[in-house]
């Protein structure tokens, strides 16, 4: 556990410094993840990959720039939750990938205001599962701001157990409410 | 005894703030109950001698002078004499005590039978105990409700006392007669006359309602404090049930707030844009600990519940979260997953002195530590049962075997614990009972589903 806070320390320590355009903000949070990577290698997420070059295509018909509806059509439905391990909270590989999807979203559309819910999965007790989905909210949340998106446009909320998507009571069912999602606010 | 005021200032409108939206109408709970003295007789000691689960008890119809209208029944004092002795009778049956038989299949006494009562008349009926009452109305319209103990084999009287209370505690009448029957033969702390607050749940497991409510230990006076417009978790009655605090999403975000259930007024118990979670009284009711997560990071705090400022009792990267005092208030156990896991830890009440107790190689959550002292229930969260130990973690005992059982809460006296019940698949909630043997489990009947039990001390 030392590891991965440590991690979140690092990113928490980046955001401060990254409020500037894009490019700018992924260079120096390559260089400040690079410097964490000395104290903590084997819980890194991978290197934020290289940004495609948004291509903002407004049609005047279309949803409207932050509804959820435009969110959703630009990231895509699979991009804006992002999954967990049982108890745990911290982002990997292919949530970074995700992460990065919406980065580049909210970075297009500086104007946008989002919130990012933390949920747990039934196999827990209630207070815990609250406290464990504001912590993989948090997460999701830091790592966005490590992208370069400022913190005072990202509201955390925790639902902990309260609000599964999957309603079995099977390991498949667990896996997809262990999760935080990302909701626009228009 | 402690005036309890209730006038009709407090129905005046509330200022209707964002976070009092969700709150029913405002109700004012009951008064205090005036205990009495029963006119001395020989005070034996008691002659049975075998399992107290074999324990015959008959429990007549309490007797009335004159029957009399009474708000507590429409029939009058005589009914109501019927429906005391039913309320006692349910009590010890629902709870596993004695061999209770009920009044419908008993004579009824007369008053004048009371306080001596009519041997021949209960000597052929094979039970070892009988309990007698009565219930006068006075001319202040409130009620005096009388309760004896005789033991047959030595036709003596173990023990009498009598209760002065409105007409709408009559049940309480029944309780305290209940607890007194229950204490003289077990030697055991009273329970019945008590309170229960829980979360009310309906709905489908995607899109649950989740309502504050109230109820009696036996489920009766059962009472919605919040409209379901909000998600309501894990309340607490304070000490002298005057106010109830609990997590309501009634902001949008999960916070705890303190209930008056005279005013129908709600604070928050903190005031900070974080989260905060788990509230808890201590036994005095002077503090309220709380959680709070900060960036993520869960800690527990506690706050003067007069308000003021908070004061942190953890510092580490993990969830540390809940909290239970011990009954002299000196110490609190809680959960932390500081070591990876959920496990169970005890602090002094000022946060000095962290300790892990629980080693057993399950998850350890939701620790609530005994109103006697001596024992700390806790939800397993590997295998979510409930289970007890001792305050140092030895002695680990589980006592409940549903597919998820969780959130233990204590009878008054420390000899039942409550929790709920989640079933596979469906989410349906239910609130159960164990003593701890962990052999006489029953689940507590509610109107709608149910989780998040808390049982507060005996009534003042």
């Amino acid at each position: 556990m030392g590891a991965k806070n440590e991690f979140h320390r690092c990113l928490k320590g980046d955001s401060t410094m990254n409020t500037r355009i894009a490019t700018a903000v992924m260079l120096s949070s390559a260089l400040a993840l690079a410097a964490c990577q000395k104290k903590a290698p084997e819980e890194l997420p991978p290197m934020p990959e290289e940004m495609p070059v948004a291509t903002p295509t407004p049609t005047p018909a279309g949803p409207a720039v932050g509804s959820m509806e435009h969110f959703l059509a630009a990231v895509g439905q699979a991009n804006t939750v992002v999954y967990f391990d049982t108890d745990r909270y911290n982002i990997d590989a292919e949530d970074s990938a995700k992460l990065q999807r919406q980065a580049q979203y909210f970075s297009q559309y500086s104007n946008v205001t989002f919130t990012i819910e933390g949920h747990a999965d039934e196999r827990g007790t209630r207070e815990y599962n609250l406290a464990l989905g504001e912590r993989r909210a948090n997460s999701a949340k830091n790592y966005l701001v490590s992208l370069g998106i400022p913190a005072s446009r990202i509201r955390t909320v925790s639902y902990g157990k309260e609000r599964p998507v999957a309603l079995g009571s099977n390991e498949s069912a667990w896996a997809q409410n262990r999760r935080a999602a990302t909701v626009t606010i228009n | 005894m402690k005036k309890l005021i209730i006038t009709a200032i407090a129905f005046a409108a509330a200022p209707l703030a964002a976070q009092n939206q969700d709150l029913g109408e405002p109700m004012a709970e009951g008064q205090d109950v005036e205990t009495i003295e029963e006119e001395e007789g020989l005070s034996g000691s008691v002659s049975f001698e075998g399992n107290l689960d074999d324990l015959g008890i008959a429990i007549p119809a309490f007797a009335t002078d004159r029957n009399v209208a009474t708000p507590a029944n429409a029939n009058g004092t005589e009914a109501l004499g019927l429906e005391l002795a039913r309320v006692i009778t349910s009590d010890l049956r629902n709870n596993g005590l004695f061999k209770p038989t009920g009044p419908d299949s008993l004579p009824r006494p007369s008053a004048a039978d009371i306080q001596s009562p009519v041997w021949s008349t209960w000597g052929v009926r094979g039970a070892e105990m009988l309990v007698h009452g009565y219930v006068r109305a006075r001319s202040d319209d409130r009620l005096t409700v009388g309760c004896y103990l005789y033991d047959m084999e030595l036709k003596s009287r173990l023990v009498a006392e009598g209760w002065v209370v409105s007409p709408a505690d009559w049940r309480r009448a029944a309780h305290k007669c209940a607890d007194l029957i229950y204490s003289r033969l077990t030697g055991e702390s009273p329970f019945f006359d008590s309170r229960i607050a829980y979360i009310a749940e309906t709905g489908p497991k995607d899109n649950r309602v989740k309502r504050l409510a109230i109820m009696d230990s036996d489920g009766a006076n059962h009472r919605f404090i919040t409209t379901g417009r909000s998600t309501a978790l894990t309340p607490r009655y304070s000490p002298d049930y005057k106010k109830l605090t609990y997590l309501s999403y009634v902001d949008g975000n999960p916070r705890i707030y303190v209930y008056d259930i005279g005013t129908g007024k709600q604070t928050l118990v903190t005031q900070s844009e974080n989260p905060t979670f788990a509230p808890r009284w201590s036994p005095d009711g002077r503090w309220i600990l709380y959680s709070m997560a900060v960036g993520g990071n869960t800690d527990i705090y506690r706050v003067s519940a007069q308000g003021g400022r908070s004061e942190r009792l953890t510092d580490t990267p993990g969830i540390d979260i809940g909290g239970s005092y011990s009954p002299d208030g000196s110490k609190i156990v809680f959960e932390s997953d500081r070591s990876g896991a959920q496990q169970c830890y005890v602090m002094d009440a000022d946060g000095g002195n962290q300790r892990r107790i629980s080693f057993g190689g399950s998850r350890c959550a939701t620790p609530e530590w005994s109103p006697r002292g001596d024992q700390i229930a806790f939800t397993n969260a590997s295998s979510f049962n409930v289970s007890v130990m001792s305050p140092s973690g030895g002695n680990v005992r589980t006592l409940t075997r549903g597919w998820q059982d969780e959130a233990p809460t204590w009878a008054p006296n420390g000899r039942i614990i409550q929790f709920f019940r989640t079933e596979r698949n469906s989410g349906k909630t239910s609130l159960w009972q164990v003593d701890l043997t962990g052999e006489n489990e029953r689940s507590l009947p509610t109107p709608v589903d149910a989780s998040d039990p808390a049982w507060g001390p005996i009534l003042p």
